[in-house]
């Protein structure tokens, strides 16, 4: 069933609706084992739809999913056992508040893994070591800053051995003189062959580590392309806008 | 009348703090027990469930705690089947129908708190557990319990305190707790004025060292989770 040649993410036709609202509309996409993606388009255009239906977070409506070789349906049995492959970085980093920087790495792999203690603590030293932070492991998520609570985020999902990551708008919710030391772990991660699907605005990272930059609006995927081809030569005059906006700044 | 018989009224009313405290720890204890079970039951997300739940809440927020426990003390005993249960050896002392309608009252209210601090805890982290693979169970059991527990904690505090002061009620069914002594007291020596501010103070000065004892662990538990 699993051909290395096969996508390890198939999206076929995948609506989602939120009651008559369309948020996704019959989107096409296949990403292969170690691509990196960036998607991008403007606010409600249905970016974190599409990223969190491929988790499952959210139930897509129509279409089908499949990661892996294996598809998203209501009859999937081990959900947790297949977000456990994936892992996910949210905007407000969502560190669990009472748990101590190593907890907050070791629990899921105790808990889904089932990972003996030295083993996940050994773990968690190593990924936090790979954001740069080794030293924090012993503090609360509110004693460090915003750009070091979401390089433990991405640690923390990292700890999980995932296949594929998922961003979404990482750096958003950061000052702005925290942003390159996110960014710059996610290249890091991005050098080292992880799949990579990211939602964002920063397109210095999309231009240096994307494989295919792909452009959402109003609930559909409008362009796809490579980033020199698709900055440089966008082929929809809504992506030509939507560039001469952002890049304005 | 003499600060002796003051101080001697106090010390007899002292001798109660083992009902007063037994009833409170008891049905604190098993108040909180059926607190979680309600919860559950309300969250659960199914009707046959949450409706029984919310129905239980309504009656026991909607009567005097007094009633209730008339209704357990005095009332049940008429019915034979009960007599005959294996619930009789609790529900023919006082002691147990008091534990009981506490128990019961503590139960709603608390259930209630609860709900409160678990729908205050933010939907992203139990996103963050559920992306991690972490099942739906293990996420209430690591996430949002030790954050609703936080969150609920001044609200059971003031639970704990009038659930001191309801504990008075079981004097009406002849159990001696610290408001029982004291009325036997007032019988004997006529002086209900005296008797019953030291009666009031000996209660105030409980409520404060509960009240402390609250806020000190509401810090401890809090000291990282400040927001
Ligand atoms: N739970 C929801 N219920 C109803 N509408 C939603 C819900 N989540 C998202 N939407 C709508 O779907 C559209 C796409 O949202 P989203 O995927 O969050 O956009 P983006 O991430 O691109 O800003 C928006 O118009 C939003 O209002
Ligand atoms: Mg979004």
């Amino acid at each position: 069933m699993n051909n290395t040649n096969d996508p390890i993410i198939r999206l076929i036709e995948v609506s989602k609706r939120y009651g008559k609202f369309e948020a996704l509309k019959e989107i096409d996409l296949d990403v292969r084992k170690g691509e990196r993606i960036v998607v991008c388009g403007p606010s409600g255009s249905g970016k974190s739809t599409l990223i969190r239906c491929i988790n499952r977070m959210e139930e897509h409506t129509s279409g089908q999913i499949i990661i892996n070789g294996h598809e998203l349906t209501d009859k999937t049995k081990d959900i947790d056992a297949v977000r456990s492959e994936i892992g996910m970085v949210f905007q407000s980093f969502n560190l669990f508040p009472h748990m101590t920087i190593l907890k907050n790495l070791t629990i899921a792999q105790r808990l889904v893994r089932k990972t003996p203690k030295a083993e996940a603590r050994d773990t968690a030293m190593h990924y936090l070591g790979r954001v740069k932070i080794p030293e924090q492991a012993n503090k609360y998520p509110i004693q460090l800053s915003g750009g070091q609570q979401q390089r433990v985020a991405i640690a923390r999902a990292l700890c999980m051995k995932p296949q594929i990551m998922l961003f979404d708008e990482p750096t958003s919710a950061l000052d702005p003189e925290m942003i390159s030391e996110v960014l710059d772990v996610m290249v890091d991660l991005a050098s080292d062959g992880m799949t990579m699907l990211c939602v964002t605005h920063e397109m210095g990272f999309a231009r240096s580590v994307a494989d295919r930059v792909i452009f959402m609006d109003h609930g559909q995927l409008i362009e796809q392309a490579e980033p020199e081809t698709f900055f440089n030569h966008p082929q929809h005059e809504r992506t030509a806008l939507f560039l001469r906006q952002i890049l304005r700044h | 009348m003499s600060v002796g018989i003051i101080m001697d009224a106090i010390l007899r009313m002292l001798h109660g703090i083992g009902i007063t405290f037994g009833l409170l720890g008891l049905s604190l204890a098993i108040g909180s027990i059926i607190a979680v079970l309600l919860l559950l039951m309300r969250i659960s997300g199914r009707w046959w469930l949450s409706w029984p739940a919310q129905l239980y809440f309504y009656i026991f927020r909607g009567t005097p705690i007094l009633v209730q426990i008339f209704i357990i003390y005095y009332g049940l005993p008429q019915f034979d089947w009960i007599r005959d249960s294996m619930f009789w050896s609790v529900l023919r002392d006082p002691f147990g129908c008091a534990i009981v309608a506490l128990s019961l009252n503590v139960g709603a209210y608390v259930s209630e708190i609860f709900r409160g601090g678990v729908l205050s805890v933010d939907k992203g982290l139990l996103e963050a557990g559920a992306a991690l693979g972490i099942s739906t169970p293990q996420r209430f059991i690591y996430i949002t319990a030790p954050l609703a527990i936080r969150i609920s904690l001044p609200a059971y505090g003031n639970e704990i305190i009038s659930l001191l002061k309801s504990t008075a009620l079981a004097s009406t069914i002849t159990l001696a707790d610290m408001t029982g002594i004291a009325r036997t007291i007032v019988a004997e020596t006529f002086a209900p004025y005296q008797i019953f501010i030291s009666l009031a103070l000996i209660y105030v000065t409980f409520t404060w060292i509960i009240q402390r004892t609250i806020r000190w662990t509401e810090g401890y538990l809090g000291r990282f989770t400040i927001r």
